[in-house]
């Protein structure tokens, strides 16, 4: 397939697998809510959300599977837990539900800035794709939106505990837009349109205008993004790992 | 030669129009609009590929490959060319405005509503056109969102407040 070529095409695969592994990875932690989620349209509604980016990540999979003749399945299940390249946010257990509602809120603008982004990148298979998930993740956009409103004006422990998710969260969602070694070729090439420092101030914008809104303190630091924002791991992560990868490992090679 | 190639062109489109929405069986996948077209095209060593062209309606959508098997199967019985591939395509975002007309009404009278028209330029005013649906039963419009979300990826529940109905609407996307 044509495509960008030597350093420009290593740096959009760096992209690629960066934005599927923080889809791949949320999807598996908030899948855990089916069926104990606070209220059953929670339930469905988590379940689905946790499904488009199981979704999204496999599609995105599938165009850096062909990007560098790769295999999806084995890019998606094939790598030791070292290899993962989402964001630290997505490192951490799914916790209770004012944690996951703090980290959807934080990651669904974020992703919102990046995919809104992206829609003007010069790499055409890729402006396919995110122009369709876009319309998919403007309802996880309004969902969660609403869901921070409603804890935050809810109980004093709803607010106090979403309160506390926000703060702890607040330096590992910065990662979302930690540096891609390749980010230079990849805005040379117009493949990313705009640097992921300039992104990082648009989603700063966002997410603080909505929590002084909802009458949540803004956390005080707008601490850059760690270089290893993206590679850092934990034991939390360490363990999801074994169980999405616990079918595959089950019967190596199998197919059905 | 026109005429030939004009009624193979009519017999794939009719062999496609009786394959069923594997999640909604009321509507037919031409009239779902996920075939954006196909084509054929010659093979190196004679005979010829028929390649149809799949737009998905969600990207995770989890009917993509019994469509995808069932447009193979069809089609190769059909016999009008050598090989069938099924191509899934985001060349085009598939929208909830592709449903025809023949298909808005297949859903309603099967109890979904349709989804709202919303044009092409789609985007954050989904506040505007989310409350709105028409109850597939009694056609109140005095209705209400009850989840975004449903029991697939393409569905949102609402509630009739006229006839106290729970109903299902096809998102709009």
């Amino acid at each position: 397939m044509s495509g960008p070529e030597g350093p420009t095409r290593d740096a959009l695969a760096e992209l690629l697998l960066a934005m599927a592994d923080d889809e791949f990875v949320l999807g598996f932690w908030d899948s855990e809510w089916t069926g104990i989620a606070p209220i059953l349209e929670e339930d469905v509604a988590m379940s689905s959300v946790s499904q488009d980016e199981i979704g999204h990540a496999k599609a995105l999979y599938e165009l850096l599977a062909e990007l560098t003749d790769d295999d999806a399945d084995r890019i998606a299940f094939g790598r030791p837990q070292e290899g993962y390249r989402h964001a630290a946010l997505m490192n951490h257990a799914r916790t209770d539900w004012a944690f996951t509602i703090a980290r959807r809120f934080l990651y669904e603008h974020a992703d919102a800035v990046r995919l809104e982004s992206l829609a003007a990148s010069s790499y055409q298979p890729l402006v396919n794709l995110v122009v369709k998930m876009r319309r998919e993740e403007t309802y996880h956009l309004l969902h969660f939106d609403l869901w921070l409103r409603r804890l935050a004006e809810g109980s004093d422990e709803s607010h106090a505990r979403l309160a506390a998710a926000i703060e702890q969260l607040w330096p590992d969602a910065q990662a979302v837009f930690a540096p891609l070694a390749g980010e230079a070729a990849l805005l040379t090439a117009g493949v990313l349109p705009e640097s992921l420092e300039t992104l990082r101030a648009r989603w700063l914008e966002r997410v603080g205008s909505r929590l002084e809104a909802a009458g949540l303190p803004v956390p005080v630091a707008a601490v850059s993004p760690s270089a290893d924002g993206r590679t850092r791991r934990t034991a939390d992560f360490a363990w999801l790992h074994g169980e999405f990868t616990m079918v595959v490992r089950s019967e190596v090679g199998a197919t059905w | 030669m026109v005429a030939h190639a004009l009624s193979r062109d009519a017999a794939v489109w009719a062999a496609l129009a009786q394959i069923a929405d594997p999640e909604i069986p009321a509507i037919s996948l031409v009239d779902l609009g996920v075939i954006r077209g196909f084509t054929f095209t010659s093979l190196p060593d004679g005979g010829e590929r028929l390649s149809v062209e799949l737009l998905p309606t969600f990207v995770g959508c989890p009917a993509i490959d019994v469509m995808r098997q069932q447009i193979g199967e069809r089609l190769t019985d059909l016999a009008v060319a050598d090989e069938v591939t099924v191509d899934l395509s985001f060349a085009q975002p598939w929208t909830s405005d592709r449903i025809s007309p023949a298909g808005r009404e297949a859903l309603r009278s099967s109890g979904f509503a349709p989804p709202m028209l919303i044009g092409p330029t789609f985007s954050g005013d989904l506040l505007t056109v989310l409350p709105i649906a028409t109850c597939p039963y009694c056609a109140s419009r005095n209705t209400t969102l009850e989840n975004p979300f449903g029991p697939t990826l393409c569905r949102a529940i609402y509630h009739c407040a006229d006839c106290r109905q729970p109903f299902e609407a096809f998102k709009a996307v």
